[in-house]
């Protein structure tokens, strides 16, 4: 059984126990362990169930590789699935389940996948389920999407905040074992500015575990000393529980902060987000040991053989009390031989290569363990937890020579470099033959903007797998980062080191290698994904050669590990069966984050009413407390109507226009944009801007224009004011202002960049309130001396006008056929001015209006709305707006686009009014019909609805539209099927349904 | 995420305060020109996976266009330079064959 | 072709499923053939398949420069839909998603087409209003939709947060009987049909030269050497330039990378597919568990398959808005693929200036779910000459001005 020691556990504070539940059941563990110690303390060596077959899982690693220990975690808002035992620090109250499984872990109905297994190879769903075709999605699919998943779904909302962070440095050192902390001081020394991260709790890495001397001293007074070093200087940042989780183009890097997840209750956020700009970053991020493939590889107790030793040097923890040490190199020793030191037994190691091990194995053999060369595992006895091993020779099938009894085997297959990093952004990798592992290339490292290599691996994470050897590439690469950056480092200073002598490792992919087809199928390689040796191989056989393939077909490398123990082996096994070496097949891409990082950190800070900017007018705090129902356009938020008590949208909307036909209505129309367009070529450019001729506009008058795309559609309309003789000011859309203010600048920068033009977007510098309705007049007369008179002061005209102490520009103009005055005045005006106008206007019966209102009016008076009439496919043309559109210019944006064949085409649908023959309402974006079907079966259309609204003016439904030959169709009646089951038949009309001579506007 | 550099403010930046503005050095059609030249102008793009040469704008910066000679395939940054200007100046294009001897881009060489 | 079923599975299954055949062979390539298409992605393939299918042309070659479906066939989020606004999109994208409903039966091989129902949210006036629209257009074309209350959005997708401060949710245009697939499958499932049917797919092939006469095709010069032909069929997306170029001619089309994600499996909780246009971002939840994230392309060229991190930031973003408790899930994966942009953000399945010689490209964000539609429509181009589905999507429409905007429901504010 598993079981926390009498002593040891580097980690651990005994004398600070914790309490945690795992399945409803209370534990014990220590100040210092992660939660899989703990479980392992506990003898919870059970602890899930794989995705596919419900097989049981034990812990395999003892860090952020670990496929099989998941957990559900926390509860209500903290709720989280998929909880990484092996990298969960421990804290008190911290409560966990187990997942994919029902009823229970022990218990768990799915297992019945597993006695099935035989029935479910690799890729058995795209043979099967096809039979009858609507039981995919009603049967087949429903049960799939039940048993897979693993944790279940959170349901609450995010208890905890979140925040991104901007970083700069010369260096990045990711991994702070000491290779890292070699690096960061050869760099350090250097004077790089450098940070350091570390994604565990600690510092020193393997070594910590794996022992060893430099420059004489253990190598845990090395990184003491290394991290003083550090520390000291100015000019370096460590940083521990934080991963580098991505490296992107340019030098871009993600650093992922754990700052509260080891203590939930603790003040600020949970994760922070680190955006850096590295100029290089050295991966010193180490290596990861690999499993060994034979059957029964996967049952609870089978473990990394670097987890076994972990587990009792880290943790005091025992994760059993026969240990089997399997290997095909050195460094498994080291794990026999602390396990004997921990008291514990090692039965035999078992050492696949005949010629057997080095000066470690020579060690072990002293310390009176027993060693079999050419020996493996041919398969391993229990189903919940090992019970034993049977012994066969590695070079055979299968045949068992001897049974040994055992609760834990500890396996190594040899060491993968973690290479993830280096090829996030498109570093290339080698096979190195004699170590049988991929390694950065250095010859071909990921860019930068620059051209160079801006990645530099370090230590084990560059195959340089011994201390001695880990810690003079390390030096090296820190030397090198800073050399880079045009510093001059130090002449090397590694630290020296006395690696004893290894034997070179042998590569096995398979034990034993010639395994039966029976000892294949159970033969694992990916853990939590269930997929086996005889998987890779079926996907070869059928023909998935590919290394993409063969990971899609079976699904290895494809679980919440990303292949971190499977991809390798897997690779090593295809390679095999289509008889190519390792290297001609390739490695699947390598993407980030290294390991998952929370969605929360990802969207930082943003949430609910900081999700986006949000822009206010001057009078937004007026709207909001009187109510207003809000119409988000663009980042701006804009009053839809003011409903008052229990009133709806619709019958405010219609007062609000009733108001304004018959007295006064008072519109925010603050968010229009505003651009200014001076310079002694301002005319000349406005010309090219608009469709209309611009040029000619007095001082002091204003011109409704029209802008279009240089690709003929338009885009954009508004009134223009001409200030003075360079100065135009162009009124745009709201949500226009920007996109217009850019296109502009477009054109005077990178086309006609001699004209003398500047365009400056001053849309927030003023508020603008329009004052409309027939006591318009009236209300401002009582504000102003000024003569507002219609003869003083005509329509499509504009003047300063002082209202008491507030200077202002008004415009007569108008988009909702009423007496109308657009008043401007600085932002900082725009509240006074309108508490004003309110106040004046309460003998009028004032009443501000909101979006729909002047939707409605302006549709009353036929005007058009861009983003109504027009949805970018539109031209002038199609609205009738072709006096608008100068025929005396030889150009303007547009005008050789509108000559296209498909432009000038008569049969471009043109722009009417639509008026329901008995008063209803066209649905907005209905489609008239015409008869017959087109080539491909859809029903002929012949014009569709573009905007439709009750008009409480007319008392009746109005809309516009754009109809096939519309304007020479008047008085015909056309059908639109609405998707509602009726059929709504209107007239073709003038679209000018209110006051068609302008009489109201104009007085 | 591209790190890019503003020639007019001298500002290097990142990428988010940047907005890409597609080929470089197109020459207008306007009114007269023949269908050809006119839909070349508007849809021939260059499309390479190598060297090309596009325009940026600062927008969240001094809010100055600008262009950019670009690799698509590494993404590596040969240089940015005026965007008053119908050609790539010749340190750009020197800077361009140092990297890439033998490119071509449209007439440039 | 040995078929498979759940039979056929138990069968093998008592021999350790030893007996299985290749899915596709791996010939080398003949001298001639009638037709030779290029790329092997999901588009090629059912290009091949249907001009055996529907016009008994099986003298076909499949020369693909990497590995069958390696491309963005393999690297799209799944989505399966049909309520595009304009006519011709709606027409190639509803057969399209109607073949995808019997294509398991009809190539034996489990596509896994769900009709779990797409939802686009409406979270702006202009968006209730582009969708409405897009309703009343449906209707007409054939393509079964409905403008859906934010009750009826709440009903469909409980874990979304109607009532955000910033856009609340106002609706949505409903379709039931899209849904989503599994992308790897379809381009396998092609490839076994057409092997079958007799079609080299000839694999690690890269052309080099098209090879003309007198203004009209003869063959392709590869790595594998010359291989003559009649006609000649391109549909290679991300490459799409560079074979133009061999042809001699330009297109309209820009190459940017469009990115995607996964977070980590958990049980079901999302049966539908959700796109979320106001604030950049599409979920669906696959049937391993993973949520599948999409989002907006970067907007400068690219080859690199990797696109830039703050898109990802943006489309999570929006999402943990929309969807509050994906918070505390973590994003497993984040991949790139390249996708070409046309000048009208529609297709290109057209003629060319050069006889017998014809492009399938363009297809932006789009492609997958029109996989069987487009080489439905596009083999009968190359077989016939004409198409009715491939109609608007010829060259020049770009000439004439004659676009198929797809942009146009999305609205432009006021």
């Amino acid at each position: 059984m598993s079981t926390r020691l009498a002593f040891g556990g580097r980690r651990i504070d005994r004398t600070k126990p914790v309490e945690f539940r795992f399945n409803g059941k209370r534990l014990k563990g220590f100040a210092g362990d992660t939660l899989a110690s703990a479980l392992l303390a506990n003898d919870q060596v059970m602890v899930g169930r794989s995705f596919k077959y419900h097989r049981p899982r034990g812990i395999v690693a003892s860090g952020a590789e670990e496929p099989n220990a998941l957990f559900n975690m926390g509860q209500g808002g903290r709720f989280e699935p998929n909880q990484r035992a092996t990298t969960t620090e421990l804290f008190d109250g911290l409560s966990v389940t187990s997942q994919n499984h029902w009823p229970s872990l022990e218990f768990d109905v799915g297992a019945i996948n597993n006695h099935l297994a035989r029935f479910f190879p690799a890729g058995f769903y795209y043979k099967t389920f096809m039979f009858p075709r609507f039981a995919w999605k009603h049967v087949y699919e429903p049960i799939v999407r039940q048993s897979a998943g693993l944790g279940r779904a959170p349901k609450d909302r995010d208890a905890d905040r979140y925040e991104h962070f901007y970083a700069f440095f010369d260096v990045v050192v990711i991994g702070g074992g000491v290779a890292g902390l070699q690096a960061a001081r050869a760099a350090g020394a250097a004077g790089a500015k450098v940070l350091v991260m570390e994604q565990t709790a600690d510092w020193g890495g393997r070594a910590m575990v794996d022992g060893g001397t430099v420059d004489g001293q253990p190598v845990a007074e090395f990184v003491s000393e290394s991290l003083a070093a550090l520390e000291a200087m100015e000019n370096v940042t460590l940083r521990t529980r934080m991963m580098g989780a991505g490296v992107y183009d340019h030098g871009y890097l993600l650093g992922y902060e754990r700052l509260r997840d080891h203590s939930p209750d603790a003040p600020g956020p949970r994760h922070r987000l680190w955006r850096i700009r590295a100029d290089r970053i050295v991966t010193a991020t180490g290596a990861i040991e690999r499993p060994l493939s034979f059957a029964g590889n996967d049952v609870p107790g089978v473990m990394l053989a670097s987890a076994v030793r972990d587990y009792i040097v880290d943790y005091g923890v025992s994760p059993g009390d026969r240990v089997v040490v399997v290997t095909n190199n050195d460094d498994a020793y080291r794990t026999a031989i602390a396990v004997r030191q921990a008291g514990l037994a090692v039965p035999v190691i078992l050492d696949a290569r005949l010629g057997g091990g080095g000066a470690l194995a020579e060690e072990a053999t002293k310390l009176g363990i027993r060693v079999e060369t050419g020996m493996g595992v041919a398969r391993v006895h229990g189903a919940r937890r090992v019970e034993g091993v049977s012994v066969c020779a590695q070079a055979g099938e299968g045949a068992v020579l001897e049974r040994i009894a055992c609760d834990v085997v500890a396996m190594s297959g040899g060491w993968s470099p973690v290479v993830h990093l280096w090829s996030h952004c498109g570093g290339k990798l080698v096979w190195d033959e004699a170590e049988a592992h991929f390694r950065p290339d250095g010859d071909k490292p990921p860019l930068g903007a620059d051209g160079a290599g801006f990645v530099v691996p370090a230590g084990a994470a560059n195959g340089a797998l011994s201390l001695g050897a880990g810690l003079a590439d390390a030096d090296a690469a820190g030397r090198r980062a800073a050399r880079d950056l045009g510093l001059k480092p130090a002449r090397s200073a590694a630290p020296e080191v006395g690696d004893a002598p290894e034997a070179p490792i042998e590569p096995v992919w398979l034990m034993p290698q010639g395994a039966s087809a029976g000892l294949r199928m159970k033969a694992w390689l990916d853990y939590q994904n269930d997929v086996k040796v005889s998987d890779v191989q079926l996907a070869a056989r059928e023909g998935y050669e590919s290394v993409e393939h063969t990971k899609r077909y079976t699904t290895l490398g494809m679980a919440t590990d990303q292949g971190k123990l499977s991809n390798i082996n897997g690779l090593a096994i295809l390679s095999d069966a289509l008889g190519r070496p390792i290297p001609q097949t390739g490695t699947t891409t390598f993407r980030p984050p290294y390991t998952p990082i929370s969605m929360g950190a990802i969207a930082g800070e943003a949430r609910g009413e900081t999700f986006q900017p949000l822009r206010r007018t001057p009078m937004h705090d007026w709207h909001e407390a009187q109510g207003a129902h809000w119409e988000p356009v663009g980042q701006w938020r804009r009053p839809y109507c003011y409903p008052r008590g229990e009133e709806s949208h619709a019958a405010a909307v219609a007062r609000e226009i009733m108001a304004t036909r018959e007295s006064l209505g008072l519109l925010d129309a603050s968010t229009l944009g505003k651009l200014i367009v001076k310079g002694p070529d301002a005319g000349r450019f406005m010309d090219m801007l608009y469709t209309n001729m611009m040029s000619t506009l007095k001082p002091g008058r204003c011109r409704y224009g029209l802008m279009c795309s240089e690709n003929g559609f338009l885009i954009d309309d508004g009134v223009v004011a001409r200030i003075d003789d360079q100065t135009f000011l162009c009124h745009t859309t709201t949500g226009g202002a920007e996109r217009i203010h850019a296109h502009m600048e477009e054109w005077l920068q990178t086309e006609w960049w001699d004209w003398q033009v500047y365009v400056a977007n001053v849309t927030e510098q003023f508020a603008q309130i329009g004052v409309v309705g027939p006591k318009a007049r009236k209300v401002l007369e009582k504000l102003t001396e000024d003569d507002l008179s219609a003869d003083g002061f005509a329509f499509m005209a504009w003047k300063d006008v002082t209202f008491g102490e507030i200077g202002a520009r008004v415009f007569r103009i108008s988009f909702s056929g009423e007496l109308s005055f657009e008043i401007a005045v600085p932002a900082s005006h725009g509240r006074a001015l309108w508490d004003k106008l309110l106040a004046a206007g309460q003998e009028f019966g004032v009443t501000p209006y909101g979006t729909e209102a002047l939707h409605v009016m302006r549709a009353e008076k036929g005007f058009i709305m861009i983003g109504d009439e027009t949805d970018g496919t539109v031209i002038p043309q199609d609205l009738g707006l072709d006096w608008a559109i100068s025929k005396k210019k030889d150009d303007y944006l547009g005008k050789r686009a509108q000559a296209r064949s498909h432009m000038s085409d008569p049969n471009r649908w043109k722009l009417v009014g639509l008026e329901t023959v008995d008063g209803s309402v066209i649905p907005d974006g209905a489609y008239a019909v015409a008869e017959g079907t087109n080539a491909n079966g859809q029903r002929n259309v012949q014009g569709r609805v573009t905007s439709s609204y009750f008009s409480p003016t007319l008392g009746r439904g109005i809309a516009m539209g754009l109809v096939l030959h519309g304007p020479d169709r008047m008085g015909e009646v056309i059908e639109f099927p609405g998707t509602d089951g009726k059929t709504y038949s209107a007239k073709i009309v003038d679209p000018v349904f209110y006051d068609k001579d302008g009489e109201k506007q104009n007085v | 995420m591209l790190i890019l550099e503003c020639p007019c403010c001298g500002v290097k930046g990142e990428e988010t305060e940047f907005h890409g503005g597609g080929e470089a050095h197109i020459k207008r059609f306007g009114p007269g020109s023949s269908e050809e030249e006119f839909h070349d102008y508007l849809f021939a793009k260059e499309n390479p996976r190598g060297v090309h040469f596009e325009r940026w704008r600062h927008v969240n910066g001094c809010g100055k266009w600008f262009h950019v000679a670009r690799c698509t395939r590494t993404l590596e940054v040969f240089g940015s330079y005026s965007a008053q200007t119908t050609e790539p100046p010749q340190e750009i294009r020197d800077a361009i064959t140092a990297r890439r001897p033998g490119w071509r881009w449209r007439e440039f060489s | 072709m040995r078929r498979y079923s759940a039979f056929a599975v138990a069968r093998e299954a008592t021999r350790y499923h030893q007996g299985w055949a290749r899915a596709w062979r791996s010939p080398e390539p003949k001298k001639k053939y009638d037709v030779i298409i290029v790329g092997a992605g999901g588009h090629g393939l059912a290009t091949a398949f249907y001009l055996g299918r529907n016009f008994g042309i099986t003298n076909v070659a499949i020369l693909e420069k990497g590995w069958l479906g390696g491309g963005n066939t393999g690297r799209n989020t799944t989505i399966i839909r049909s309520n595009y606004l304009q006519d011709p999109s709606a027409a190639i994208y509803e057969k399209s998603r109607s073949l995808y409903e019997t294509m398991s039966q009809d190539l034996n091989y489990n596509v896994m087409y769900s009709p779990r129902g797409v939802l686009m949210l409406a979270q702006t006036e202009a968006e209730v209003r582009g969708y409405k629209r897009t309703a009343h257009a449906n209707a007409l074309q054939g393509v079964d939709t409905e403008f859906v209350s934010p009750e009826r959005v709440k009903q469909l997708v409980p874990i979304i947060s109607l009532d955000g401060p910033r856009y609340p949710v106002l609706g949505g245009l409903w379709q039931a009987r899209a849904g989503t697939g599994r992308h790897d499958a379809v381009a396998w499932g092609y490839a076994r049909a057409c092997s079958d049917m007799g079609m080299d797919i000839i694999q690690q092939c890269e052309v080099t030269g098209i090879r003309q006469d007198g203004g009209k095709v003869v063959g392709v010069d590869t790595t594998k050497g010359a291989i003559d032909c009649d006609k000649l069929g391109v549909v290679v997306a991300g490459h799409s330039g560079v074979l133009a170029e061999m042809a001699g001619f330009r297109l309209p089309i820009e190459s940017v990378a469009l990115q995607a994600l996964v977070s980590e499996p958990i049980k079901p909780c999302m049966d539908i597919v959700v796109m979320a246009n106001t604030v950049h971002g599409y979920m669906s939840q696959s049937d391993k568990g993973e949520m599948v994230i999409g989002g907006g392309a970067d907007g400068y060229n690219n080859y690199t398959q990797r696109g830039s991190f703050h898109h990802i930031e943006e489309t999570v973003r929006a999402l943990v808005e929309t969807f509050p408790m994906i918070s505390r899930l973590k994003m497993l994966r984040q991949w790139g693929g390249i996708v070409d942009m046309t000048g009208d953000r529609s297709p290109i399945l057209s003629k060319t200036p050069v006889e017998n010689v014809f492009f399938n490209c363009g297809w932006g964000t789009g492609g997958f779910k029109a996989t069987p539609g487009s080489g439905w429509g596009f083999a009968e181009l190359v077989a016939k000459g004409y198409s009715p589905l491939c109609e608007a999507f010829g060259l020049d429409r770009f000439r004439e001005g004659r676009f198929v905007d797809e942009s146009v429901a999305a609205g432009v504010a006021h």
